[in-house]
């Protein structure tokens, strides 16, 4: 593996073997001084051109617990401002000496165009609609470990809800849940699903209460205020009616099922239910196992094969 | 003053309109002096192999001067259009300033002359500033010899404004050419929209957005019956309504882009904008509609939309990127490798019918004959090359083509009775 830049740049038997890597970093995690020398004299570009809290901190944790030296760009204060193109950030900060590149752009495909000026490793966190990837990575590994079958979803049903069309998040999610033999249901008005769903190998449905009484994960999307006004394609008062999770709603998930999110959480628009009275909601717990799986894509990358059991092995 | 040296175009097959046959072509001057067998003349260039026709004509290109020099000059753009075998050039008005008054025009013009490697025609604009409002005096600029008027890069908005602009320009004697694109369901649009698209995650531009002006702007050609070219037509469906609309007898006439004969959407899976054009690449269905309308009639003419990019352009994200991709200097070579098409059939589409559309048949698109003007080029259908963007006259970069194989090349280029490409190679 060279870069990440989308799920499809992975096999299911490489998803299963990151995953496999993630537990030994969660390990990791769980000591006392969670920090170990596997990345030393490694230098990590987090270069974030789209504003990003979570997916920032989480990568840039990730790397310092391996012992990489970070490096944080963010366009609002930066050279960008004064007209840089894409090309010449990349260009400039290869040339300071970059391993790898974390790279968050609010269009779709630049992570990809990175890759063409230079030679570093590139991470793709998050490229407009088209693929947040250790999002997916994470998500496999919270829904697996919670269900005990570490190689396959086969007989899980997870519905995603909300607004399909813009999601990064659920673009990925479909790639690597349904490889994984998860049976996935997008729930969501017409006017937020793709023009196509051509190939996604999944089912529609057109409100939670279709589902939400037997589905083993409830994975909730953003919706985005902005999105709603801009584009006028249902009312938020609708929206709510047919698509928010409600306490009434969340008293009908199994007790088996798992209730996530990507964050941030919407609350009062597609969460009406305070999720910590949630008993099944994993949303802090994939915050968490973020850490471990961004750990897992960086050692992967610029670790090599190294056995992670000798490296990983003493603390820093 | 000695008398001009004669030129012999030697061993080639003349493709006219009524005949194609084998025979020496002599031009003596700025006209054809001669055609017939085993002529003498004082400059021979060979033409084993090759077709000798009319010089092409591009209804569609865009030569970036005023405004965008970065990208691509009348001199340069001149210089890819001689290679491409084009005699004539239509060029578009998104000029800045846009060519919709007589000084830009007459720049155009003049810088045209002056590079002197094939005639360029400028065209003028639908509405003051290509912005959909305010109509261009259109009698105006056909006193300076425009006679194609096209808000190009926009279609015109608005229901009435088009009706006024069709009714001034049948009082005018001009044609208009519409960019047909409603901008509300294109908005930020990025390529076509369906299933590629919708795995990408970029914003689609629907099929439907061309269809329905092309179908508003039949409507009013039947209304006003004024005369209206279609431009860059991309989908199935407009295929069809032309074809319905000539059949109907409407003064219709349609041009489609060697690009959307040849490659599909599936290319922006590579991210490149490079594959980014207006409009966006389609499907194998979108591809096969256009050649059935090239090879039925329902397709007048093979325009290039020659649309040169500076690189650092190119180099922006997908969204942000300009759309357009260089056509010149490949456009013969990527519809003969797309397109089973006789040696007459390319003619009509890239000179005849061209010529006619552009009101440039005095000069351009005629017959190899005694007393014709000497626009000719000398092309053949066999060689098989690879495109390299290194090698391309024009000043930018943009081919969509570069590292392909492509068949059929353009050997020689006559201007005015001139040599201006000799061997594929320019000669000034």
């Amino acid at each position: 593996m060279n870069h990440l830049l989308s799920t499809r740049d992975l096999s299911v038997d490489e998803i299963v073997q990151l995953l496999e890597l993630a537990d030994h970093m969660a390990e990791i995690n769980s000591r006392a001084v969670p920090k170990v020398p596997a990345l030393r004299g490694k230098t990590i570009a987090s270069v974030f051109f789209e504003d990003s809290t979570r997916t920032r901190l989480s990568f840039e944790t990730a790397a310092k617990r391996l012992s990489a030296e970070v490096m944080t760009f963010s366009a609002s204060t930066s050279s960008v401002n004064k007209g840089e193109s894409l090309r010449d950030t990349i260009e400039t900060l290869t040339a300071m000496g970059v391993h790898a590149f974390v790279v968050r752009h609010k269009s779709s495909g630049v992570p990809k165009q990175v890759t063409q000026w230079t030679n570093a490793a590139v991470v793709n966190a998050g490229d407009g609609w088209h693929q947040h990837p250790t999002q997916a990575m994470l998500d496999a590994y919270t829904i697996t470990r919670n269900f005990g079958d570490k190689e396959s979803m086969a007989g899980r049903t997870i519905a995603i809800v909300g607004d399909i069309k813009h999601s990064r998040v659920a673009r990925s999610n479909v790639d690597v849940f349904t490889r994984m033999g998860a049976t996935v249901v997008l729930v969501a008005p017409d006017a937020l699903l793709p023009s196509s769903i051509e190939g996604w190998n999944v089912t529609t449905a057109s409100s939670i209460d279709e589902v939400v009484g037997h589905v083993d994960v409830l994975y909730m999307l953003r919706m985005q205020r902005e999105r709603m006004d801009e584009s006028l394609v249902i009312s938020m008062k609708e929206y709510t009616d047919l698509y928010a999770l409600t306490q009434d709603r969340a008293a009908r998930l199994a007790p088996h099922a798992l209730l996530m999110h990507p964050g941030p959480i919407n609350r009062g628009v597609e969460m009406q239910v305070d999720p910590s009275e949630v008993p099944g909601s994993r949303i802090l717990q994939q915050v968490a196992n973020g850490i471990s799986v961004r750990m897992a894509v960086l050692f992967s990358l610029l670790g090599g094969e190294i056995s992670p059991a000798i490296t990983l092995g003493g603390d820093a | 003053m000695s008398a001009a040296k004669s030129i012999v175009i030697r061993g080639a097959t003349v493709v006219n309109p009524d005949a194609v046959f084998q025979a020496d072509v002599r031009v003596v001057g700025a006209v054809i002096d001669a055609v017939g067998d085993a002529l003498e003349g004082d400059i021979v260039l060979d033409g084993n192999g090759c077709y000798v026709s009319s010089g092409f004509v591009d209804l569609h290109t865009h030569l970036r001067e005023p405004g965008k020099e970065e990208a691509e000059t009348i001199e340069s753009g001149s210089r890819a259009a001689a290679l491409g075998g084009y005699t004539a050039v239509v060029a578009m008005p998104n000029t800045d300033p846009a060519q919709d008054n007589v000084a830009t025009v007459r720049f155009v013009r003049e810088q045209g002359v002056k590079a002197n490697l094939c005639e360029v025609m400028p065209s003028g604009c639908i509405t003051v500033g290509r912005l959909g409002a305010e109509l261009v005096s259109y009698a105006g600029l056909a006193d300076e010899g425009v006679t194609l008027f096209t808000d190009d890069g926009n279609g015109v908005q608005d229901e009435d404004t088009m009706k006024r602009a069709l009714v001034s320009a049948r009082l005018a004697n001009v044609t208009l050419a519409q960019h047909c694109e409603v901008s509300s369901m294109t908005n930020g649009a990025v390529m076509h929209e369906g299933a590629c698209c919708s795995s990408l995650g970029v914003p689609g531009w629907p099929s439907l957005a061309e269809e329905q002006m092309v179908q508003r702007d039949i409507a009013l050609v039947r209304t006003t019956g004024a005369k209206m070219h279609f431009l860059h037509l991309s989908t199935q469906g407009s295929v069809q309504l032309v074809r319905d609309a000539k059949a109907e007898g409407l003064p219709i006439t349609a041009e489609v882009t060697p690009h959307h004969l040849s490659l599909l959407d599936e290319l922006l899976t590579s991210f490149d904008p490079i594959f980014k054009v207006n409009p966006p690449l389609r499907t194998v269905a979108d591809i096969a509609a256009l050649k059935a309308g090239v090879l039925d009639g329902t397709i007048d003419a093979i325009a290039t939309d020659h649309a040169p990019h500076a690189g650092h352009t190119k180099e922006q994200p997908l969204d942000e990127a300009p759309p357009g991709m260089l056509g010149l200097e490949t456009a013969l070579a990527v519809v003969n490798t797309a397109m089973e098409l006789d040696a007459r059939k390319i003619v009509e589409l890239m000179s005849w019918n061209p010529a006619r559309i552009a009101g440039l048949d005095a000069r351009h698109g005629r017959a190899i004959a005694v007393g014709e003007p000497a626009n000719i080029c000398v092309w053949n259908t066999a060689d098989v090359w690879e495109v390299s963007r290194e090698s391309l006259a024009s000043k930018s970069k943009n081919t969509p083509y570069h590292g392909m194989n492509v068949r059929g090349r353009v050997r020689h280029t006559l201007f005015n009775g001139q040599i201006v490409v000799n061997e594929g190679k320019v000669t000034r």
